[in-house]
């Protein structure tokens, strides 16, 4: 999913963050790169794989009250290693971090956990499945039936997810390459949540319901020195059907695209690099910087040509690292809702 | 610079040439002044520095604190449980590794992140984590051993690192100390919704307030004040011999001024040259300073460091740097100092009539109405203080009173000298005597502001030295009865406790556990001390109040000990009753001393802790024995025990009086260094006052008296003047000390110092003082030895 | 002779070396003797009175006050023949300030320890200062402070009394009147006076009078 995170994962808070993006694209010593053609091995993939050097279980959900006000929800849980494997105690290299938020049409929530590996105090098993960092947690019997809690000090929620259908394989099965000199990762999603739960917002308590999408990605050495941001799309149409699209904003005016479109019974078409599109129409003052907050997305092998546009334009995440992330509505040739990620706009 | 600029400032500079011994002073002066004050300011500095770098390292102040009720450690699944429940802390453990203190912290999770550790850019950052990199500064780094840290680990210089502490990752830091388990936790200032109580986490885990904790800062804030105020003086004195210095260049510059003006230099031309002209010397002189204030601060840190980390456990570096706020504030000080003294005469130029005399005029003879305004203006101060110590409050009303009682009494010294110096001219039958007596009153004005200075030196010094020597007095008399037993073990673990008293007893003469946890009384959290009352308590232990019978009341359970802290803070005394959280009510049976110590402390029977706090084992023990070596080595042979759990009392003694040692070296060079400068003072206005005392001493020379007595004479009126000032110092140095003892230090620390007296020191400070005062006068006087009869005689003669 | 100067030489070093003022005066004084010496300025005649008066030493020849030759002795002992000997009046800053008009009056007589109470109270009386004893030097006007400059001068009883401009600062029926009293009080007590002057009229008061050129007497 989205290229950000790959930068978050470079951040520690002691880091100089100096080395940025393009320390990313150093060559990974002793850290297992993804291959094509992977075979994955559930439920044991659902857990951490600390040969890698990094590695997400990301959660986003589009969410409406009995009002019919819309609310954004996002949850994610990071896991960076500072050497391949695993060892007991502080001794452990595994840094695990997590993001938290909440939008609603006037506010943007969100907030951070840190954690060392090895102690308890965050991990993830795979069976049964149980993500958490600090009290925050994603568990339940399996993938499909999960709880999940996060709170600040200002907001908090406690949903419950249950999936209406297949995980779906990004890429070529699983593989996704993410430039042209072959950076890429493992990439599976589960798009198929359905999610009900409660918001605990300074107001009061709202109920909700909605859809959820939770992307799993993880890999080694997954972006190109001339990489110098992205946009990353998850749109769920009112058809029923689903893409995921994102661009890599290169260092000399071009774009690395790549998409996913995802039928309602979770068939898979992956589009190579070029088939995709996106273009800002509208921009917004975000914390001091101009951000596009509605895009023109398209995808014309599927006769997608569809207006995106932010429901809060000032869902910012002011976090350690910060980026540009919140719930969209979808007009034009398609009509529905999802999520928008935007990196790199200093 | 136009010519003609170039021009005039030569023409005043060639005053300087002619006058180089003016121009000495006067640069002297001014880098004397700037000097000490700068080398104090720098000494803060430092300290400041290095209590801020602690402070930022250990959140200490900062952040509330997680600990152990009982005050032990804490297990670290209490931490994870902790973070686990939702509360946002970060692992602390802290130990003593060969003699260097290791800090570990969770760099992910602390507070606030780490502070800005200053590295080089290229430094292994990365290190913190992967447990390869440990942080000191340059001169803790120095100081390990090759086998203190593992050889794969490494010591990045860091130099924001507090001194004396080796910080690394808490991993590393714990296999260091062969440690599993942590100190403290801290808590971030934000913490989540929805957190689940602490008591129902870990019951027996406590939040301690960070306002609660001492603050390193505060503690050693009144030893500050004390140099500050050493600082001050000296450059108040120092100003003093600036002002003189440019009094005099004026005077005696009237002439070239008048010809200047009458050849047509404008009166704005000339006093802005005059101020570029004394401003670059101010310049120069307060550059002079400044080097000068680096050397004094570098020469005294050590020694203030070792006083600061003794006293108050307060690590300070030994290296000075060279920090802007204290050299620019000794820059900005002697230029405004240089500005002050020339603002007057300045005046006096503007206002000068351009054909003038060119005669010096008298130094300003005070009057009988100059002095009874002075005494007016004291009379307003005493009253000021007087009020302030009857009515004041706080810290801050300390010192205001101590300010005070200064000035008050430098503003009574010229008319208590010549209501003294009259009445001893007047027992005086022999001429010689009497004229000493008159002229020596008789000067007393052109002399006042140095003597004044030197009032207030020997009065700092009075006061500074008792409470010193008060404190060293206090102090060693109340370790040696609270340190009765020669041999204190120290239990690591409680399950070795136990066999550790067994063997205590097999070999010691008596045995007292010492029972301790954290508690709250009085609304205030303070440490509870369980002792076995033994008869090492009933004959060492002496009180500051006590009711009848108060060990056998405490012995049985019936009552408790209260330090003075706590018995201040909770204003109750003996007989009152306190309840401790979780007990019932218990009077006090008795209220001990408790020096350097910032906590409320109870101390209650073993029987009666226990009972309390059933699970409870002795953290330690002391021990009755004639030979302490001996029972060391034995008990560490038969535990084990390592070295580091051993307190001799004798090695301990010798630590305190070391740091009074280093404590009186530096209070030794501040008091040489502020009677020098006193001294200076005084040699300045003497040499000033040189030219203007030749038709004073012409007649008397002329009717009989050599000029080598008269030289004497001049050594012994300063002399004389000398003892007066020190006879005026003495009650006033006393009435410092005492609102240090009585007054500042309650306020600051919570208890008050008993006051003694050192005669001998005063004596020696007094003769320090004549001593100052007789070099001082000794060039003036030799130059009068020397004198030609031919400048006496000129006196005589009619210029006009 | 109460005062016997021979062959007296002084020199000042100058800007183009040694200037010399004095080159072998001879002169003497016997009790009673009132002398007026005149000069131009810069003749060396202030110079003259001050080694008369064992204030400065001449380079040669020799100088004997009431029978004590003055050249052999060091400052102490010639600050002791002063105090007893000779007394000296200047043209001011004569007096010390710290002291009172009395206590100028008394000191050198009470340093000499010689003090005469009935002595000085009738030179007060004579000088007309009876009112103004315990005032300060400084609260006197310039002839009652040459007034108190005589008196002490004299209460020791000197046997010369030297006066370098005694009256230079007095207006003229002030330095009338000092200079008569000076007169009669040194007939009175017979004392030997040597005045030195510039000005005719003071001179002529004199019984002798004797004029500095070029170093000598003529």
């Amino acid at each position: 999913m989205n290229v950000k995170a790959l930068c978050l994962l470079c951040f520690l808070p002691v880091a100089a963050v100096a080395q940025g993006f393009a320390g990313l694209g150093t060559d990974a010593d002793g850290f297992a790169v993804p291959r094509p053609d992977p075979v994955f091995d559930f439920p044991a993939d659902h857990g951490p794989h600390p040969a890698y050097r990094i590695e997400w279980w990301y959660l986003t959900a589009n969410l409406t009250a009995e009002d019919g006000t819309e609310y954004g929800l996002q949850w994610t849980l990071f896991r960076s290693a500072l050497e391949p494997g695993e060892q007991p105690g502080w001794n452990s290299p595994q840094i695990w971090f997590a993001h938290a938020a909440v939008t609603t049409p006037e506010r943007h929530f969100a907030t951070e956990r840190f954690a060392r590996g090895g102690t308890g105090q965050a991990g993830v098993t795979a069976d049964p499945f149980h993500a958490w960092i600090d009290e925050w947690e994603m568990r339940g019997p399996d993938f499909d039936t999960l709880k999940l809690t996060a709170q600040g000090s200002e907001f908090g929620y406690d949903m419950a997810l249950e999936a209406q259908g297949p995980l779906i394989f990004q890429g070529e099965r699983g593989f996704s390459v993410k430039s042209a000199e072959g950076q890429a990762s493992y990439y599976y999603s589960q798009p198929f949540y359905e999610i009900s739960g409660t918001l605990h917002l300074p107001e009061g308590e709202v109920s909700v319901t909605g859809s959820a999408w939770l992307d799993r990605e993880w890999s080694s050495q997954p972006l190109s020195d001339n990489q110098s941001g992205w946009d990353w799309f998850s749109l769920s149409f009112t058809s029923g059907a689903k893409m995921m699209g994102f661009q890599l904003r290169q260092t000399d005016g071009s774009a690395y695209t790549a998409a996913t479109w995802i039928s309602p019974d979770g068939t898979t078409q992956p589009f190579p690099d070029g088939a995709f599109a996106a273009m800002p129409l509208a921009e917004t003052e975000v914390a001091d910087r101009i951000v596009p907050t509605a895009w023109q997305v398209r995808l014309p092998e599927r006769g997608v040509d569809v207006r995106v546009e932010a429901l809060n334009p000032q869902a910012w995440m002011d976090l350690a690292i910060p980026y540009w992330e919140g719930p969209v509505r979808i007009e034009g040739s398609h009509d529905g809702h999802g999520y928008l990620e935007m990196t790199g706009y200093e | 610079m136009s010519a003609a600029n170039r021009t005039i400032i030569g023409a005043l500079a060639s005053h300087w040439r002619r006058n180089p011994l003016q121009l000495l002073t006067f640069l002297a002066g001014l880098a004397l002044a700037t000097g000490l004050w700068s080398g104090v300011q720098a000494i803060n500095s430092e300290a400041r520095a290095s209590y801020d770098a602690a402070a930022a390292t250990l959140g200490e102040g900062q952040f509330d604190q997680i600990v152990a009720r009982d005050g032990g450690r804490i297990a670290q699944s209490d931490f994870i449980a902790m973070r686990r429940a939702g509360w946002l802390v970060s692992p602390l453990v802290e130990g003593r590794r060969d003699g260097v203190r290791f800090i570990g912290v969770e760099p992910l999770s602390t507070p606030g992140g780490l502070p800005d550790l200053q590295l080089d850019p290229d430094a292994p950052l990365q290190g913190f984590l992967t447990r390869e990199t440990l942080f000191a500064n340059a001169e803790t780094a120095a100081l390990l051993g090759p086998d203190t840290v593992p050889e794969n680990v490494a010591i990045s210089v860091a130099p924001a690192v507090a001194p004396g502490l080796i910080l690394g990752d808490i991993g590393i830091v714990q296999s260091l100390l062969g440690r599993k388990d942590l100190d403290r936790l801290l808590v971030a200032p934000e913490q989540p919704m929805r957190r689940a109580e602490l008591s129902e986490i870990a019951p027996h885990l406590v939040v301690q307030d960070s306002l609660q904790r001492s603050d390193l800062g505060q503690m050693t804030d009144s030893f500050h004040l004390n140099l500050t105020a050493f600082g001050l003086l000296s450059f108040a004195v120092g100003i003093f011999i600036v002002h003189g210095a440019i009094g005099l260049a004026f005077e005696q510059r009237r002439g070239t001024l008048r010809t200047l003006r009458s050849l047509g230099v404008s009166l704005r031309r000339l006093t802005a040259l005059i101020a570029v002209e004394l401003f670059g010397l101010a310049l120069i002189g307060a550059s002079l300073g400044i080097v000068l204030g680096y050397l004094v601060a570098a020469a005294l840190l050590p020694d203030v460091a070792a006083t600061l980390r003794g006293l108050y456990g307060a690590n300070i570096t030994g290296t000075l740097s060279l920090r802007a706020d204290w050299w620019l504030s000794g820059l900005a000080i002697a230029l405004l100092g240089t500005a002050l003294a020339m603002a007057d005469k300045l005046w006096q130029v503007a206002h000068m009539p351009i054909l003038a005399s060119a005669r010096p005029r008298a130094w300003s003879q005070a009057t009988a109405r100059g002095r009874r305004r002075q005494l007016g203006l004291s009379a307003v101060f005493f009253t000021t203080g007087l009020g302030l110590s009857l009515f004041g409050e706080g810290l801050l009303a300390g010192f205001a009173l101590q300010g005070a009682l200064l000035v008050g009494a430098a503003l009574a010294l010229p008319a208590l000298l010549h209501v003294g110096l009259s009445a001893i001219e007047r027992r005086t039958k022999i001429v010689t005597w009497q004229w000493f007596w008159a002229d020596t009153r008789q000067q007393v004005p052109g002399l006042s502001l140095a003597l004044m200075a030197l009032l207030l030196a020997v009065s700092a010094n009075i006061g500074v030295s008792t409470m010193v020597s008060s404190f060293r007095l206090t102090f060693v008399e109340f370790l040696d009865q609270r340190l009765a037993s020669e041999l204190y073990v120290n239990v690591a673990n409680p399950e070795q406790s136990d066999q550790i008293e067994r063997v205590l007893s097999r070999h010691a003469d008596d045995v007292m556990p010492l029972l301790s946890m954290s508690s709250r009384a009085a609304g205030m959290p303070i440490d509870l001390d369980g002792i076995r009352v033994t008869d090492t308590y009933r004959e060492n232990w002496r009180f500051l109040a006590m009711g009848p019978q108060a060990w056998d009341e405490v012995a049985a359970g019936r009552a408790l000990i209260a330090n003075e802290q706590f018995a201040r803070r909770a204003d109750l005394w003996v007989d009152d009753l306190v309840r401790i959280e979780g007990a019932d009510p218990l009077p006090i049976a008795a209220i001990m001393a408790d020096y350097g110590n910032p906590r409320g402390q109870l101390v209650i029977s073993e029987t009666l802790f226990r009972t309390m706090n059933p699970d409870a084992t002795p953290r330690s023990f002391g021990a009755r024995t004639s030979d302490a070596d001996t029972l060391m080595r034995a008990v560490r042979q038969d535990t084990g025990l390592p070295e580091a759990a051993f307190i001799n009392q004798a090695q301990i003694k010798a630590f305190s009086l070391d740091v009074f040692e280093r404590t009186f070296t530096v209070t030794a060079a501040l008091n040489i260094l502020t009677l020098s400068v006193a001294g200076f003072a005084l040699l300045m206005s003497l040499l000033t006052l040189a030219d203007l005392r030749v038709p004073q001493l012409a007649p008397v020379w002329t009717a009989g008296l050599p000029r080598k007595t008269l030289a004497r004479m001049e050594l012994l009126r300063a002399m004389a003047l000398a003892v007066c000032v020190f006879l005026l110092a003495l009650p006033l140095g006393l009435a410092l000390a005492w609102t240090l003892l009585a007054i500042v230090n309650v306020e600051a620390f919570g208890w008050r110092l008993p006051m003694f007296l050192f005669p001998v020191d005063y004596a020696r400070l007094g003769l320090l003082a004549v001593i100052a005062a007789c070099l001082a006068a000794l060039w003036p006087a030799i130059s009068l030895a020397r004198l030609s009869p031919h400048r006496l005689l000129k006196v005589f003669a009619d210029e006009r | 002779m109460v005062l016997t100067l021979t062959s007296i030489a002084k020199a000042y070093p100058g800007a183009d070396g040694v200037i010399p003022v004095l080159v072998g005066v001879d002169l003497s004084l016997e009790p009673g003797d009132t002398l007026a010496l005149t000069g131009e300025s810069g003749s060396g005649k202030s110079t003259l009175l001050h080694i008369a008066a064992g204030l400065e030493m001449a380079d040669e020849g020799d100088v004997i006050v009431d029978g004590q030759n003055l050249t052999a002795t060091d400052d102490t002992a010639r600050a002791a023949i002063r105090r007893g000997t000779v007394g000296v009046v200047f043209q001011q800053f004569n007096l010390i300030p710290s002291l009172t008009v009395l206590g100028n009056i008394t000191f050198q007589a009470r340093l000499a320890d010689k003090e005469d109470r009935s002595f000085t109270q009738q030179l007060c009386e004579r000088l007309g200062l009876k009112s103004q004893l315990e005032k300060y030097p400084e609260a006197l006007s310039g002839g009652q402070q040459q007034r108190v400059a005589l008196a002490r001068a004299l209460a020791a009883r000197p046997k010369v009394l030297l006066a370098d401009e005694p009256t230079g600062n007095l207006d003229e029926s002030t330095a009338a009147e000092v200079l008569a009293l000076m007169l009669s009080l040194v007939e009175e007590n017979d004392a030997a006076l040597m005045v030195v002057t510039h000005s005719e009229k003071v001179a002529q008061h004199m019984s002798r009078h004797v004029h500095l050129r070029g170093g000598k007497l003529i």
